[in-house]
């Protein structure tokens, strides 16, 4: 499919390492997380992560780039995304202006070919993330963020970017990736991404932590909080995330309620603080009634 | 006993593994093989759990395929040969029988702390001490001390399967519920602090013994395996994929896992339904644009370029069968219609047996599923007659009801098998909805084969109005996508 990528440092020796360096700069990565970050870096090949809200997906791509040393280049997609956003833009404004002075200028029957060629060079480019993370020298970690809201068209922009880590700007040439930045997808998975896509990744569904995982996070995140309140927290959440719910807590939201309690300087949990507290956990009036009726909290 | 790998080494017993995964209904390319035999040759074979989700990286494509790779992962890459047992040991009474209490006792320990991996310990020896199916009497009871291999060829020979349900009932694990709580209380006596925490504790207690079952019954199949050979295995014992579970027959842990696939496919359907032309022929003009094609001609904005127009939210009219024959649908249904209800700002949701009523007030933000459905029947108009499905009377009822509800913005939705005891079908008032309105599908949860056979109209129905066999999630998901081209 694609030719050997250049010949390219590892960033992880192993997948305890990946562990290890991912627990350093506050990621505690489970063995699924840690062996696929390992293996997309020694395949060369982009981690497409899917799973629910605030488990973490693009919280990964800061932590690997931190403990690689790499830069993060985010392309955030959106509906309506397309290539002039995605992967470079010519400054139009600019080359008109170039054009404009060349016109000005005394006639010169060379003016005009020289023009034509400079308005389609370097410095007229707009780079944007996809282009510079090809471009870039140094390692680099490219998010590609929430893709399943981009248009099916850019699934194709991106098959020749991840596929073969290359752009082609018509007027420029083919742009062949100096390293291959280690890649990493992420989606919410509110539409299926096309086989094409997924093919060249490998994939990795991120769900909600176990609680002994889950406990080590809050920690790692909110350190002041006393270990027995993390426990609870957890085990709370736990039990709400086996209630029928419209949205079901996340890693994310149990961290805000490790910060909550933290800011209120309460020390335990008992039932006026779960009611108090409770909107921070879930999102939804209804989701709350229904949590209060089903746990006894009235 | 099945030898562990095939002839051919490693790649022989990947691609193996591979034609299993196939069979259960996972699409693996060769592709994925290859991705799959680099993972192994990065990986330590030694760590099973980084295989297993080295393996699962490469191989799975969507969260709903883990289930079965995991079960076909624990038959081809086995956690070991015969018993494989831990630490945990079961007790024995004196006359080397299984001393049911004591290991009742010991259980009811580990569910209280929490302990999983020395449940999954625990879980390995009751399917070896007490799982046994066909085995001789003298069997039980030997050798019991000793953590080893040659266990099960002693005694009275070998088993001939393993079956967790016997397993499961000696133990009787849920019954333990009332006890372990009594133990995290701090006494039969104590009292909880509040019903809250006591129904956090029950929560969690009751999760930890479903738990506990599923090591016993993945146990009882892993052994199982060993005799019977892991082909016969993969054939029986390993769980459908959610979105292949027919909405018919589905059980409630399959409901729950289709309900959470249904909403992304509610959002889906929305967007297709919405889905416009591309390129507008008029509107605001788009001036960055404009001016990058002004390029062409020199600075002069020839050619404008118009504001790609942003997709409109559609009307969306629902029609449900809510009938008996279809009850395993219905509430498929109503699922559906939820989520759709998210995503649509103008949708109508009418009902129907062989009255018609509508009940989009009914589909409030965050009302309650259960509640629904019997508020629903409880609603005057739905049955105008006997209560048995007449869709021709029901359609009837519609139009004359409410004739303005279809125009021609709208589109309709019908959910139902079609089945109209014999009455007229009134083909007449369906054409004239599917002629006023912009797009009419209709889901039927019945197989195709089954369509016009007795007293389905379906295929009568399906020559006025494109109808579609729905019934598994991936089939919706089909159809989702294959509606309209974007």
């Amino acid at each position: 499919m694609s030719t050997e990528p250049v010949d390219q440092k590892a960033l992880f020796d192993s997948v305890d390492d990946v562990a290890t360096r991912l627990a350093d700069v506050g990621y505690i990565a489970s063995t699924a997380v840690a062996t696929t970050v390992f293996l997309a870096d020694r395949l060369g090949k982009p981690l497409l992560v899917e799973g629910p809200a605030g488990v973490g997906k693009t919280e990964l791509a800061r932590a690997v780039a931190e403990a690689t040393g790499s830069g993060l280049v985010r392309l955030q997609c959106y509906e309506g995304i397309d290539e002039a956003r995605a992967l470079y833009e010519w400054n139009h404004a600019k080359q008109l202006l170039r054009i404009t002075a060349a016109a000005s200028s005394p006639t010169r029957p060379e003016a005009w070919d020289e023009t034509r060629d400079d308005v389609f060079s370097e410095e007229f480019l707009l780079p944007r993330p996809l282009l510079t993370a090809i471009r870039r020298t140094d390692p680099t970690v490219l998010l590609v963020d929430e893709t399943d809201k981009a248009d099916v068209e850019v699934e194709g922009l991106l098959l020749e970017v991840l596929g073969d880590f290359q752009v082609t700007v018509p007027e420029l040439g083919t742009v062949v990736a100096a390293q291959r930045p280690f890649t990493l997808l992420t989606s919410n998975a509110t539409r299926e991404l096309s086989e094409a896509l997924k093919r060249r990744c490998l994939y990795l569904h991120l769900d909600f932590p176990d609680a002994e995982l889950e406990r080590r996070i809050v920690l790692t995140r909110v350190p002041q909080l006393p270990e027995a309140l993390a426990e609870e927290l957890v085990r709370i959440v736990g039990v709400l995330r086996g209630i029928q719910l419209r949205k079901a807590p996340s890693v994310s939201e149990t961290i805000d309620w490790g910060r909550t309690l933290l800011a209120l300087g309460l020390d335990t949990v008992d039932d006026a603080t779960v009611r108090a507290t409770l909107g921070v956990v879930l999102k939804h009036q209804s989701d709350t009634e229904r949590a209060v009726a089903e746990l006894r909290l009235n | 006993m099945a030898s562990p790998v095939v002839h051919g080494g490693l790649p022989a017993h990947l691609v193996d593994f591979v034609g299993a995964l196939r069979r259960a209904g996972i699409a693996v390319g060769p592709g994925e093989s290859v991705d799959a035999a680099a993972v192994i040759s990065e990986l330590d074979l030694l760590r099973r759990e980084q295989l297993r989700e080295g393996l699962a990286a490469a191989m799975l494509r969507r969260s709903g395929q883990r289930a079965v790779f995991d079960a076909l992962f624990d038959l081809w890459f086995p956690l070991g040969q015969g018993a494989a047992l831990g630490e945990v040991a079961l007790p024995y009474a004196e006359d080397g029988s299984v001393d049911v209490e004591a290991l009742r006792d010991l259980l009811a320990g580990l569910l209280r702390d929490g302990d999983t991996a020395a449940m999954a310990e625990l879980a390995r020896a009751i399917v070896d001490g007490l799982g046994a199916v066909g085995k001789g009497q003298g069997g039980q009871g030997q050798g019991q001390g000793g953590g080893g291999g040659d266990r099960g060829q002693g005694g009275g020979g070998q088993p001939s399967t393993w079956s967790a349900y016997q397993a499961l009932n000696a133990v009787r694990p849920e019954t333990l519920l009332a006890r372990v709580l009594a133990d995290l209380r701090g006494g039969a006596d104590a009292a909880w602090d509040s019903p809250f925490a006591e129904e956090v504790s029950r929560r969690e207690v009751r999760d930890r013994i479903a738990s506990f079952r599923r090591m016993v019954t993945d146990e009882a199949r892993r052994r199982g395996a060993e005799v019977r050979g892991r082909e016969a295995a993969a054939r029986t014992g390993v769980p459908k994929q959610g979105d292949r579970v027919d909405f018919l027959t589905a059980n409630s842990e399959q409901l729950a896992d289709l309900r959470r696939r249904v909403a992304p496919l509610a959002r889906h359907l929305a967007s297709r339904l919405a889905a416009r032309r591309r390129r507008a022929r008029r509107g605001p003009i788009d001036l960055r644009r404009t001016l990058r094609r002004s390029m062409s001609t020199g600075g002069v904005p020839m050619r404008p370029a118009y504001r790609r127009p942003r997709p409109g939210r559609p009307e969306l009219v629902l029609f449900c069968d809510v009938s008996g024959s279809v009850a395993g649908f219905s509430h498929f249904t109503m699922m559906l219609v939820q989520a759709l209800r998210e995503q649509f700002s103008r949708i109508r949701i009418f009902c129907f047996v062989d009255g018609c009523v509508e009940v989009t007030d009914l589909f409030g933000p965050g009302s309650d599923l259960g509640g629904v459905m019997a508020e629903i029947t409880a609603r005057p108009g739905l049955i105008a007659f006997d209560g048995h499905s007449d869709y021709g009377s029901a359609l009837g009822r519609f139009r004359e009801g409410w004739p303005d509800v279809v125009g021609p913005r709208t589109s309709l939705l019908l959910l139902g098998d079609g089945r109209t005891n014999y009455r007229d079908p009134n083909l007449a008032v369906l054409g004239d909805l599917a002629e006023r309105s912009r797009h009419v599908h209709w889901l039927n949860p019945e197989p195709q084969a089954q369509w016009g056979t007795g007293d389905s109209a379906a295929r009568r129905y399906g020559q006025v109005v494109p109808m579609h066999e729905c019934r598994t999630a991936a089939q919706l998901a089909g159809v989702v996508s294959g509606l309209l081209p974007v």
